[in-house]
């Protein structure tokens, strides 16, 4: 009979851990920014097919960094749950504290009881009235959700990444500036000898989540929109951000006040006072 | 809501599943109960039971295609609504009437409002102008059941063919009946209780080709005679402000006409049925 080794809870932990950062370093970069005009995804990615950003839902995107077939997997059960939600309550009532929610319980689980866990790093985003009223999830492959202050890096040397963004963004940024300043961030790693790096325009997958919109607010910049952006020709930059800078004037009901509880704990609910007992 | 319980928190696996792209097959497998036709129903007719939507007329124009709809609902001899709104977008390059029992129709069109939108953001593409009809078309016979018990809903499908060989043949009408469909229409069609006279308003004098404009007053005019002749179309009420819904389809999307511009136009068919009454 072979010998069964024993490994404790703590190293087997560490060890997928380990596999998870290792995978998930190995990729290209994404960045999320919130702008006066909404929230920004730069991701560099190769194919203009296989998206790393995507649409969940009116006014929530996604963005992703790691193995493909693993966050394609918990986007398609984004969508689900958000139109789900959106057609038996109301499309108001899908929110992106829910979605984020839902996909840390699901990467905790998969931590836990999966000898493999996903290799991926997760933004859930929703775009708010105003850009002190976004909110950026940040999602580990362990199931950790943190809600980061309107920017936020993933993927191989997020760290470094991190650092230039916090040091240039500025929350009432236009769109070019904020692209700009995005793929700065995205540029300064991975150079040889540490020096930047040019990042072509078709090497790149932008998105916005735009805050003037009413309805379906997710739009992707590519082409000569996105090469405008970049190369910071303010004509252009006006027409592709035509409400960048303008009023933040609210347009449709807002998610102020959605930022999630701290805790769902049960002492409440045992110290309310029965209601109509005995009926 | 979601079918079987995880006590990981993980989202259940039908909504991880790579599987389907269509919605109300998800549905189908974590609500069905939210699906028209999976309700059981009592025995017998219950055609009275509910409110019925009336006349929705379709043109085909050069630039794409125009969608128009009366105001009432009724429900056997009394008016039930004044002010229904039964001509909604499908998505962004199509229309969606709907006749028949109100309540159902309202709800199968918001599932086909997400049926696309869910399909063009899991697949990253929209459907093509016949798949989008088929899938209706699938609809419509899943409330085979009820429709034979009086709660028929046929609705009307226009949309601009983004995929067109020829411009002037991108705005395509299909219709329906209660065992699915779809049938596409040349140049018009009409449903409802009034569409037997906007159909024979409209054979006289439609021509192919029109100006969405002309096409407009048309739709307008056909709805004039179906409330001439049919007492569950409603006309253009003048006293309440109250005029026809009005949709177009073209290159640039959907647009509802302002209510400004539906009430000029209908404004200017009551002037003109003030000199010749037959039109």
């Amino acid at each position: 009979m072979a010998m069964q080794f024993y490994a404790s809870p703590e190293q087997i932990m560490r060890d997928r851990s380990e596999l998870a950062r290792k995978g998930i370093a190995r990729g290209r970069s994404a960045v999320v920014l919130s702008y006066s005009g909404g929230v920004l995804f730069v991701a560099e990615n190769l194919s203009s097919a296989l998206h790393k950003v995507s649409e969940i839902y009116d006014r929530i995107g996604f963005a992703a960094v790691g193995r493909y077939n693993e966050f394609e997997n918990l986007r398609r059960a984004g969508v689900r749950m958000a139109d789900l939600n959106g057609l038996s309550y109301d499309r108001r009532d899908v929110t992106g504290r829910a979605l984020a929610n839902a996909f840390a319980q699901t990467l905790g689980a998969i931590f836990t009881e999966q000898s493999k866990p996903f290799e991926v790093e997760i933004c859930v985003a929703e775009v708010g009235a105003t850009p002190e009223a976004d909110e950026l999830y940040r999602l580990t492959y362990d199931g950790s959700v943190n809600d980061e202050p309107g920017r936020m890096a993933m993927g191989g040397q997020a760290e470094a990444i991190t650092g230039v963004l916090k040091s240039q963004h500025r929350a009432d940024m236009s769109l070019g500036e904020a692209v700009r300043v995005a793929v700065q961030a995205l540029s300064t790693v991975g150079g040889e000898g540490g020096a930047a790096r040019t990042i072509a325009a078709n090497q790149l997958e932008v998105a916005v989540l735009d805050r003037q919109r009413i309805g379906r607010t997710f739009r992707r910049i590519t082409g000569a929109a996105l090469t405008a952006l970049l190369d910071g020709d303010a004509a252009a930059e006006g027409q592709a951000a035509d409400a960048a800078g303008g009023p933040a004037e609210p347009v449709v009901p807002t998610t102020e006040g959605h930022k999630p509880t701290s805790s769902a704990g049960s002492a409440d609910l045992e110290d309310r006072p029965a209601e109509g007992g005995e009926r | 809501m979601a079918a079987g319980f995880d006590p990981s928190g993980r989202l259940p696996d039908v909504f991880t599943n790579a599987g389907t792209s269509s919605f109300t097959t998800f549905l189908s497998r974590v609500a069905p109960e939210m699906l028209p036709g999976r309700r059981p129903l009592p025995p017998g007719m219950a055609a009275d039971l509910a409110p019925h939507a009336t006349t929705i007329v379709a043109i085909a124009a050069a630039e794409g295609v125009v969608m128009a709809g009366d105001r009432r609902a009724t429900m056997g001899n009394l008016i039930a609504q004044r002010d229904i709104e039964k001509v909604h977008p499908a998505d962004a390059y199509s229309l969606v009437g709907i006749a028949g029992t109100a309540g159902i129709g309202i709800e199968l069109m918001r599932l086909f409002q997400v049926e696309l939108e869910h399909y063009e953001k899991i697949e990253g593409a929209m459907l093509s102008l016949d798949g989008k009809a088929n899938r209706l078309a699938s609809m419509i016979r899943g409330n085979l059941g009820a429709a034979m018990q009086g709660l028929a809903v046929v609705p009307l499908f226009a949309g601009f063919d983004l995929a067109a060989a020829d411009p002037a043949r991108a705005g395509r009408i299909f219709s329906f009946d209660v065992t699915g469909g779809p049938y596409e229409e040349t140049g018009y069609d009409a449903i409802g209780s009034g569409s037997l006279f906007a159909k024979s308003a409209l054979k006289k004098r439609f021509r192919a080709g029109l100006s969405v404009e002309d096409a407009t007053r048309l739709a307008v005019e056909a709805l004039y005679d179906a409330a001439d002749d049919d007492t569950a179309t409603g006309g253009p009420d003048l006293t309440r402000r109250i005029y026809p819904v009005v949709m177009t389809a073209t290159a640039e999307g959907t647009r509802r006409l302002t209510d400004t511009e539906t009430a000029a136009i209908a404004e200017g068919v009551v002037a003109g049925r003030m000199e010749n009454p037959g039109g």
